[in-house]
């Protein structure tokens, strides 16, 4: 048996949200339709934006390198099905803000013909993990349960001891089930992946955290893991609590470590990596291709048929709905992500993109608007299901008095944006877009920041420059002033003074000759 | 397909300010019934006299703000204030000074600062403590509990003292009205009587003064209530009565002649009630695990102190506005230790 | 006797204090002038003059010295002042130009086909944001631009406009969640 019954730790606050996985959940992975158009984000990750390395017009097949990782932080595209690319223009994209930027829209052929791929490495554990790293930041990886860090920079631990590899299979939030149906389908692609990224970062063992109320997958994995005979893989089932699938809080609840306040796991020996993205890391590694599709879960009470599709990075929103016997009458909202963490779409024209794991058709019912808040009593129900223990109270009022300060000294960015505290506000105070504002805002102060300090070294350097020039022009202007100054002494013309300052230098240097000879004759003597 | 958007969470949980209110005003009925038992009439007048003029003052002051009075009286804080004050008066206190204690609450207490939320001190407690200083006099003289007098006073005469100051026909104002048990205590004390001699008296019960103890009773039913519906953290009532029964009962073993036991203290006056009703207002509260304990306990040594050598015969009142000034300092100094903060990771 | 005693221990006293004073002069003894240093460190460094000193750094000085008022600098706008207040200790002031402080953050960009290549903004421009020779067509590099307009003026053929900075999804901020459009009035809604 891989499952020992070790203790699990439990982390402070959380809450237990009514779970609504059901009308998705039954569903099993389907196929999604090509669609006609895609549009492909050149920024669907953390880092900077891939350049693209296609033009308008340029043929493409599936598989294709598209766009190229710019800098050590970014991810490569690829394209999800062979076409041709139409433009490369600001569309669309799943962002709060609702503003579009820069993406690649392509027109697909619908033959879906690959591009040559890379050999598949059966035998990773004899590769080299740097080569399986590099071969992560060419399929794109980036962590698929909505962090959207490039898996290859995660996975770099050079210099640092990982003792564990953790899958997060929680799936905490409500109404997603994409990870549920990945481990109950592809449980071998599951512990495949995650075997390849133990090897990866020289992990000595797995714990995979799964939450209780997915028994389907947890016998799926186990069987999986029996009949590989890995010892040295965990599976360890977690009370249904959210946000287990917090990274930090998952990692308190399988090993009872606390991962530093701005730390990462891997200063205490770890990394955590989804399943969705174990499964990415499968297929590149074992089957050479690059990340261009993912799991979808489509749900809500306002779409027909809810459920779970295996679905291109690009295809628009509008059309995965339309899939899923398009939206219901009572549509109300449309939800990237969970309910708790995931935010509003102004648009369903927007593309599914590599970090899009849900979208939520809601009713108003299901998913009320916010209501006027009342003023906030104070009563400490957010601070008691804080999982980073904060003052969440303490946070709000600074936050609305912009005293960006305090709220740092608050702890402002150990806030996760769980939503907990925002959920149980007898106030209905809207406290995680107070938290989200008072962080958007000391960005962009950090921005204005260096961006005065790098004006004030240009404007330094300038002056320093405007300094010597003059400098150098009084310099001339001086020895200029020197020279006429002899002229009206001399009383000569130039000529004249030229010669006659010629021979007395010739004087000069005979009258130092005579004067150094004696005292080399001297020597001889 | 266009959507309105909010920010995350999407769900929102089904608690809210008029539930907790209500569950509050729930939790006292059971005091408020004792307390009727036991002194009449009266008590009921004065609750509604207090809701009356709060109400009253709600709708003025937001009508002057310019805003919806309607959702600040219906989150129901002003008639929770209203109540927690009239159940502190003495249940035939004039009319006009009731509801001068409840607009002073709401007027200058509450809203003056901004309202709910915004007040740094108790209202109820504010509205209190000036009562207190202004009328001395009527603000002790208590109605002897029904089972000490045998008389429980009737709704005419009730409504008769509190609006036209008429004394009860049985026996006039002295045959009805004495000294709180703790007032007599103290009385007696500075007599240098010994408490066993006091004690000795037909007004005293197992703990505390007959009647009175088991107002506090109910009182701590309703409390219990509100902890076990997580309404109010068990931190601060648990606090404050464990200092004030612990610092009672360091004084009680030196010399329990002169000072009371820690039952004593807890059973009378508005300990128990101080306690789960008053101390308990999340506003004006410490919000802190750790600043919750050392917020309760510090109440219950300033009930001890003030009780024990202060001017007033019981200290509640006193003692929670006291505290609320120390509240913001006292959460300053123990926030949380934050999850992953590795300084504080050996505490 | 006691009146000598009280005279000598004052006297004492004094010359303790005294030398600790001048000690600690010694001792903590700051160069230059770091108020204006930190004045400095709070405005945004556009350089733009817009206070009425020849740039950041002369208008620091001047707060320092107090001879200047808080509230001139347009791109630093209410934020900046409230900074400089709660720094120095001053009372907050409206703004001197609000209209100015209200303009959204631009960039200088250069219509090149009108360029005539004379380099006057070259000269003006006070973090050498714009490339550029006699006779050559000019440009602004949009990333050291401070959007302080002093290229503006010297331009003979008025080729170069402001272009207010576009918002783009990294440097979105949420808005200020009360009032907001996304939160119906209760009663009404």
């Amino acid at each position: 048996m891989a499952e020992q019954p070790t203790p699990i730790w439990d982390f402070h606050g959380g809450l237990h949200v009514d779970d609504r996985k059901a009308p998705s959940k039954a569903s099993p992975i389907r196929e999604a339709v090509i669609p006609k158009r895609l549009q492909l984000p050149l920024q669907q990750h953390i880092g900077r934006h891939a350049e693209p390395v296609v033009r308008a017009g340029d043929p493409v097949l599936k598989g294709q390198l598209i766009a190229r990782a710019s800098d050590y932080v970014s991810a490569n595209i690829h394209a999800p099905t062979s076409g041709m690319v139409s433009e490369i223009a600001e569309l669309p994209i799943a962002h709060p803000s609702g503003l579009p930027a820069l993406s690649i829209m392509m027109e697909a052929d619908g033959k879906d013909r690959w591009a040559e791929l890379p050999e598949p490495i059966p035998d990773y554990q004899e590769a080299d993990p740097a080569d399986l790293r590099e071969r992560l930041r060419w399929a794109g990886i980036v962590g698929l349960g909505g962090a959207v860090f490039p898996t290859s920079v995660k996975t770099n631990v050079t210099g640092k001891q990982v003792d564990t590899l953790i899958i997060n299979a929680a799936e905490c939030e409500p109404y997603i089930t994409c990870d549920d149906r990945l481990m109950q389908e592809q449980p071998a692609q599951v512990i495949a992946g995650a075997d390849i990224l133990r090897h990866i970062v020289g992990a000595s063992r797995i714990l995979i955290g799964i939450e209780d109320n997915k028994p389907e997958a947890i016998t799926a994995l186990r069987e999986t893991i029996d009949t590989r005979g890995q010892r040295d893989i965990e599976l360890r089932i977690v009370p249904t609590k959210y946000p287990s699938g917090g990274e930090k809080q998952l990692i308190y609840l399988l090993t009872g470590v606390e991962v530093p306040s701005h730390g990462l796991p891997l200063d205490v020996g770890m990394v955590c990596q989804n399943v969705a993205t174990a499964v990415a890391v499968a297929e590149a590694i074992l089957q050479g291709r690059p990340l261009i599709s993912r799991v979808v879960t489509v749900t809500g009470q306002a779409v027909a048929q809810p459920g779970n599709l295996q679905t291109l990075i690009g295809t628009p929103v509008a059309e995965l709905i339309e899939q899923c016997g398009g939206y219901l009458p009572g549509i109300h909202k449309l939800i990237m992500g969970g309910p708790m963490m995931g935010f509003g779409l102004h648009s369903d024209s927007v593309p599914v993109a590599k970090g899009s794991n849900c979208f939520i058709a809601a009713t108003e019912a299901e998913s009320p608007d916010p209501v006027k808040p009342s003023p906030c009593i104070r009563c400490g129900e957010c601070v008691k299901v804080c999982p980073a223990q904060l003052l969440p109270q303490q946070l709000y009022w600074y936050a609305r008095a912009r005293d960006f300060d305090k709220t740092q000294d608050h702890h402002l960015f150990d806030c996760i944006e769980c939503g907990c505290c925002a959920y149980v506000c007898p106030a209905h105070i809207p406290l995680v877009h107070y938290y989200r504002f008072a962080k958007t805002e000391i960005w962009a102060m950090e921005r204005e920041r260096e961006k005065a300090e790098h004006a004030r070294r240009r404007h330094e350097f300038r002056e320093a420059r405007l300094k010597r020039l003059e400098a150098e022009r009084k310099a001339k202007l001086r020895k200029k002033k020197e020279a006429l100054a002899k002229k009206p002494a001399s009383g000569k013309d130039p000529k004249k003074a030229a010669i006659e300052a010629a021979m007395q230098r010739v004087a000069a240097k005979k009258a130092g000759q005579e004067a150094a000879d004696p005292a080399s004759e001297n020597e001889k003597n | 397909m266009e959507f309105p958007v909010a920010s995350s969470p999407h769900l929102q949980g089904d608690n809210d300010i008029q539930r907790v209110m209500g569950q509050v005003l729930l939790a006292l009925l059971p005091g408020v019934a004792a307390l009727w038992w036991y002194f009449g009439w009266g008590v009921i007048i004065n609750l509604g006299l207090a809701i009356f003029t709060a109400v009253f003052w709600e709708w003025v002051v937001m009508r002057l703000r310019g805003r919806d009075p309607r959702p600040v009286i219906a989150d129901l804080s002003g008639i929770l204030t209203a109540c927690l004050l009239a159940i502190a008066l003495p249940p035939t206190l004039p009319w006009w000074q009731t509801m001068m204690g409840t607009a002073f609450a709401i007027v200058v207490a509450k809203q003056l600062f901004g309202g709910l939320g915004y007040n740094p001190f108790n209202p109820a407690m504010a509205g209190y403590a000036l009562l207190l200083v202004s009328f001395p006099a009527d603000m002790t003289r208590w109605l002897e509990p029904s089972v000490v007098s045998g008389h429980s006073l009737g709704l005419s005469e009730a409504w008769n003292a509190i609006f036209s100051g008429v004394a009860p026909a049985a026996g006039g104002w002295d045959a009805l009205t004495g000294a709180t048990p703790l007032d007599h205590m103290r009385t007696e004390l500075s007599r240098e009587h010994l408490i066993g001699e006091i004690r000795q008296s037909a007004v005293w019960g197992d703990f505390g003064g007959r009647g009175w103890e088991w107002v506090a009773n109910w009182f701590l039913v309703g409390g219990l209530f509100l902890v076990w519906r997580k309404v109010i953290s068990w931190r601060i009532p648990a606090s404050m009565l464990v200092a004030l029964a612990l610092i009672a009962g360091i004084f009680w073993v030196i010399d329990p002649d002169i000072h009371p036991s820690p039952a004593f203290h807890l059973f009378s006056g508005a300990a128990i009630f101080g306690a789960f009703f008053i101390a308990t207002d999340p506003v004006t509260a410490s919000t802190t695990p750790r600043g919750q304990l050392i917020y309760g306990a510090l109440i219950g040594v300033l009930v001890f102190v003030i009780r024990t050598w202060g001017g007033y015969p019981d200290a509640v009142a006193f003692s929670v506005l006291l505290m609320n000034m120390a509240a913001p300092t006292i959460d300053y100094y123990t926030q949380p230790r934050v999850f992953g903060d590795q300084e504080k990771q050996d505490e | 006797m006691s009146v000598l005693l009280t005279i000598v221990t004052i006297t004492l006293l004094a010359a303790v204090f005294g030398l600790l004073l001048g000690y600690a002069s010694v001792r903590f003894h700051v160069e230059g002038d770091p108020i204006a240093d930190q004045v400095d460190a709070l405005l945004p460094q556009t350089q733009c003059g817009q206070c009425g000193y020849a740039g950041c750094r002369p208008y620091a000085e001047a707060i320092a010295k107090g001879e200047a008022d808080i509230n001139l600098c347009a791109p630093g706008g209410e934020t900046t002042m409230i900074a400089l207040a709660d720094l120095l200790g001053r009372d907050p002031l409206p703004l001197a130009d609000a209209e100015a402080a209200a303009k959204p953050k631009s960039v200088a960009r250069i219509i090149e086909t009108d360029c005539i290549g004379c380099t006057l903004c070259l000269q003006a421009c006070p973090v050498d944001a714009i490339l550029g020779a006699a006779k050559q067509m000019h440009t602004v590099i949009e990333e050291e631009c401070t959007g302080c307009e002093l290229c503006v003026p010297p331009c003979p053929v008025e080729c170069i406009i402001m272009v207010p900075i576009k918002e783009t999804p990294e440097t979105w901020r949420w808005p200020f969640p009360e009032p907001s459009p996304w939160i119906k009035e209760a009663g009404n809604g």
